[in-house]
């Protein structure tokens, strides 16, 4: 029997798991109790701050994701839009509408990450900004000019487009305010928020950062695998994901000039990929007919599904919802990412004939995905796909003007440098340890750099050891003498050697009590020389050699 | 079915009137705060920077002395209440909240070299190179009162009450009591007197020569401590007739000051460029070397806190000290500041003042780069949080070389660098002993910085 007590603090524990960062430092091991009270402290702080955390999520947010409850023989893939529409409240279903404009499409999509406002971009060259929380048209323009992607930047003040030669930033009035002449041909776009990198990449397969803040090209790297048409950065640590006409996935940062990753992810080219907000999976979708599903931290496939004609636009949503588009027809598939396989999709909707999918994107903080398509702008219904409740600090579907100038400029404060891209988003004032290799290396180092003096060394004595006057007269003679036997000499060493005998007794006599066995023993054989019959018996292993000196 | 979708009335979510706040709706969840810690990080940069952009800790001068400044002294029981003496004999009691002098105290004929005032505040004692001691009521009256003169007239109070030492010669230094109405003064030696006397008390000395400094323990208030020109750092106890202990450096300490929190150890101002923290329980070795200046320490206060103290050095300079930091914190300077006889830490801990040569007393920030004035709960938290950052991050190379920066003069960054070369040159010349000496040369040669200027103890 759990109390209820416990179990609330069970419950309370594992949802502050999420808001952990980092481990607990173990304080076991560290010596100085300075440093352990602090990190104890610390340690405390942080395990707080994420109780805090989770009693926060579990009493104080307002509102709870969508979802469809189905019973009996229903199932969610049935559900029809306008099935979906009478189903919920007036509210949510003035989302789902139709822009027909089937001479200027398909359409490119894309939001502001606050989910305020929608872009989209006819490859005829007709441009529109919609403000979409109240269905209002912000600007339209007619470019009369191939739009071939369209991409906000840091808010919905300003936009970039790729266009026939070159990619172009216009503002919320839909005036052009820079031609960006080093971005030609460009195919996707894609912005760094929190770097303020305007990224491109075209028919040349060159990738270029461009910063939006005081406009140079940060880094341009070519990518040698041909034009490229699938780009998407991983939003937890902006790496940018590439896909290529060969199937191959490539992952870049600003600051290395060759990809960081080079993964195969289909047998033919990759028609689009996306990252999930976790930066966790990414879903490829590619010419052989396959939607993969990959884990990015380990760079390995999780699962891979097969559509009957090759998908041409891939999506996840902020709560993980894969969209997937092909043909007519927009499908969305719930935890199809990682997980079990999952055996069929969440939603499908069938477009009108003639109306060909060719991009879309899940609304930040809404249960809506906008589609873009031949037949002009569709937007649907997707209950559970976005995150119901949104941070006012981060990002704010009904933000006013002062709070978007605010939060500009707290964005510019916090802009970061592009050096900081990294796979390891942790990675930052962090010290990292010795790579083994260059222990291993300094090692050598070390050990070489010993045996050098050692050798050193034995040159230098063995230069001393030289035969250079070693055969002097008198050296000679004084070598010869060493080896002489002469009376003298015998005498004297005898005499020596007794009056060590007598030392070596008398001690052997004083030391007695405590046994000074080894002393002694060599004291014996001129004692039996004087005396034999007063000499021990030999004991039974003593050798041959010594024997005489015993009875 | 049943089917659900998110629905947001702009209204639930919106303000109604622009007099109401605005709504401010949080989710905690870290997956919406992506590049998280690189984030912290750029803002603890951002900190640190505006830190030292808004480092602007000059607050203003206090004009009026007509010579230079030679003491100082805060009043334990008022804030505002800061008095100066000058080397013409002038004292000054100045009123910190309007930068106004209030009295000019007249009665000295050489500088006035000693200022403390009592416990509770009432009184004021100097002492100067005339040998005499005075002793001054303070002023009670309120602001509006001392300017009934108009406020352009100071108005002027001569001397109450005057004793003459009796061991004659010029006074160096006085320190009241903290919780009676005694009070020691220095000279030819260490004299204890009481307020209603014209005798001293009690006489203590240790040899011929004169005390530069002496200074009541704030915590054991019978125990004070004394610097002599004979180098030397000694302690006495009220109530003995002899000085318990001394302790002999090799240079000459000038000021002393004790940890008020902690009021075993006391830090003194030596004339070697450094200051030592020692602990009174153990004085053959002390506890920290604080080092930066380039010329002799002239005198030396700590905060109230305990956690900081401020040091003014021949050098024209002011730094302020963590309490067991071996560089200064910060540096404070002024084109025309001279000088610097001697600073005080306000009884609040958020200012500094320092008198210097050239006649002014000038009233800085502790801290730098805070914000005077009442912080909104807002700006409060942004600050708390901007300090936790930098606390987290302040290893870290980028930020630390910027924290770390402290822009000084000319002659002070020559200075500095020639005193390096010096001090790299000894540390070779040492190695170089060790090396070709005998096998216990490092013994010998390698004694512990912290003992090093330590010559002698004596009971």
């Amino acid at each position: 029997m759990v109390s209820r007590e416990k179990k609330l603090k069970r419950e309370l524990n594992k949802r502050a798991k999420k808001f952990m960062k980092g481990d607990t430092v173990n304080t076991k091991n560290i010596k100085d109790k300075k440093t352990k009270a602090h990190v104890r402290y610390a340690n405390v702080l942080a395990d707080n701050a994420a109780t805090d955390a989770a009693l926060h999520e579990k009493w104080l947010l307002p509102s709870t994701p969508g979802a469809i409850e189905v019973e009996g023989d229903e199932r969610t893939w049935r559900i029809k839009q306008d099935e979906i529409m009478k189903a919920v409240d007036i509210n949510a279903a003035r989302k789902a509408f139709d822009l027909s404009l089937p001479t200027l499409g398909p359409y490119s999509v894309d939001f502001t990450p606050n989910g305020r406002d929608l872009l989209i971009g006819g490859r005829k060259g007709h441009v529109a900004m919609i403000r979409w929380s109240d269905y209002k048209l912000v600007t339209e323009v007619q470019l009369k000019e191939t739009v071939r992607d369209v991409k906000f930047l840091h808010n919905g003040q300003f936009f970039a487009c790729a266009q026939r030669k070159y990619a172009y930033i216009y503002d919320n009035r839909g005036l052009e305010v820079h031609c960006l002449k080093d971005h030609t041909e460009v195919n996707r776009l894609e912005f760094l928020n929190h770097h303020f990198l305007l990224c491109t990449v075209g028919d040349q397969g060159v990738l270029r950062y461009q910063d939006t803040t005081h406009g140079k090209i940060i880094a341009q790297h070519r990518t040698k695998l041909g034009p490229c048409d699938a780009m998407r950065q991983n939003p937890t640590n902006a790496i940018i994901h590439l896909g290529h006409s060969n199937g191959t996935v490539t992952l870049w940062s600003p600051n290395m000039g060759h990809s960081l990753v080079k993964m195969l992810c289909h047998r033919g080219p990759v028609r689009s990929l996306a990252v999930d907000m976790t930066g966790r999976y990414m879903a490829t979708c590619g010419a052989d007919s396959q939607v993969k599903t990959w884990d990015v931290r380990m760079y390995k496939e999780v699962h891979s599904y097969y559509s009957a004609v090759p998908a041409v636009h891939v999506d996840i949503s902020q709560r993980g919802m894969l969209g997937v588009g092909y043909g007519g027809r927009v499908q969305i598939w719930d935890q199809a990412l990682s997980g079990p396989k999952a055996q069929a999709p969440y939603l499908n909707h069938q477009f009108r004939r003639g109306e060909i999918v060719r991009d879309f994107a899940f609304c930040p903080y809404d249960d809506a995905i906008g589609v873009g398509h031949s037949g002009g702008f569709s937007n649907l219904i997707v209950p559970g796909a976005g995150e119901p409740n949104y941070d006012s600090m981060i990002a704010n579907p009904f933000e006013t003007r002062n709070q978007r100038r605010e939060q500009e400029v707290a964005q510019l404060m916090d802009k970061l440098p592009p050096e900081m891209i990294q796979l390891d988003p942790d990675g930052i004032g962090v010290v990292r340890a010795v790579p083994k290799e260059v222990q291993k290396e300094r090692r050598e180092k070390a050990l070489e750099a010993e045996m050098a003096a050692r050798r050193d060394k034995r040159e230098a004595n063995l230069e001393k050891t030289r035969m250079k006057g070693k055969n002097k007269t008198s050296k000679r003679y004084r070598k010869k003498q060493a080896n002489v036997v002469d009376d003298k000499k015998l005498r004297a060493r005898m005499l020596a050697e007794e009056t060590k005998q007598k030392a070596a007794k008398a001690r052997g006599e004083g030391g007695r009590a405590t046994g000074g066995g080894a002393e002694g023993g060599g004291a014996m054989p001129a004692q039996t020389a004087g005396a034999a019959s007063s000499a021990p018996v030999a004991p039974k292993d003593v050798s041959a050699a010594l024997r005489r000196f015993y009875k | 079915m049943k089917i659900k979708a998110i629905s947001r009335v702009e209204e639930d979510y919106t303000r109604e009137c622009k007099a109401d706040l605005l709504k401010v709706h949080r989710n905690l969840d870290p997956a919406l705060r992506p590049l998280h810690r690189a984030k912290e990080y750029k803002r603890a940069l951002n900190a640190v920077k505006l830190d030292k952009t808004f480092a602007k800790p000059f607050l203003g001068a206090l004009e009026g002395h007509n010579d230079g400044i030679t003491s100082l002294a805060k009043s334990p029981t008022h804030l505002s209440v800061v008095l100066s003496g000058a080397a013409d004999g002038e004292i000054r009691l100045w009123d910190m909240t309007s930068r106004r002098s209030l009295r000019i105290l007249y009665g000295h004929a050489g500088a006035v070299r000693g200022l403390s005032v009592t416990y509770d505040g009432r009184r004021c004692i100097s002492c100067g190179d005339d040998g005499t001691i005075r002793l001054w009521p303070m002023p009670r009256a309120a602001l509006s009162e001392m300017f009934s003169s108009g406020g352009s007239v100071i108005p002027r109070q001569h001397a109450k009450l005057v004793c003459d030492t009796k061991t004659g010669g010029a006074l160096r230094d006085v320190d009241c009591h903290w919780g009676k109405e005694t009070f020691a003064t220095a000279g030819a030696a260490v004299e204890i007197w009481s307020e209603g006397r014209t005798e001293p008390a009690a006489q203590f000395s240790w040899g011929v020569d004169t005390v530069l400094s002496v200074r009541f323990n704030p915590v054991e208030p019978d125990v004070f401590a004394s610097c002599g020109s004979d180098r030397s750092i000694a302690l006495y106890d009220v109530r003995t007739q002899t000085p318990i202990r001394k302790l002999v450096m090799q240079t000459k300490s000038t000021k002393l000051s004790w940890n008020p929190m902690e009021a075993f150890n006391f830090t003194v101002a030596n004339e070697d460029t450094n200051l030592y923290s020692f602990d009174m329980r153990k004085l053959t070795v002390a506890t920290c070397i604080h080092k930066d200046f380039v010329s002799a320490v002239l005198d030396v206060d700590y905060s109230p806190t305990g956690r900081e103290f401020v040091a003014g050095s021949y050098d024209r300079t002011v730094r302020i000290f963590d309490y067991n930091g071996g560089h200064s914190r910060d540096v404070y300077h002024l084109k025309r500041m001279q000088r610097v006889f001697c600073t005080r830490f306000s009884m609040d801990g958020t200012y500094v003042i320092s008198g210097s040569d050239d006649m002014n007393v000038r009233v800085w920030k502790a801290k730098a780069g805070s914000q005077l004035g009442t912080l909104l709960p807002r700006e409060k938290r942004a600050k708390q949080y901007r300090n936790a950052l930098q606390e987290r991050f302040k290893h870290m190379p980028e930020i630390k070389k910027i924290a770390r920066h402290q822009h000084v003069p000319k002659a002070i960054h020559q200075a500095q660098k020639m005193r390096r070369t010096m001090e790299g040159a000894v540390r070779k010349k040492k190695a170089n002993r060790v090396e070709h000496g005998a096998a216990n040369a490092a013994v010998e040669e390698y004694m512990p910085a912290r003992k090093e200027r330590i010559v002698a103890e004596v009971e």
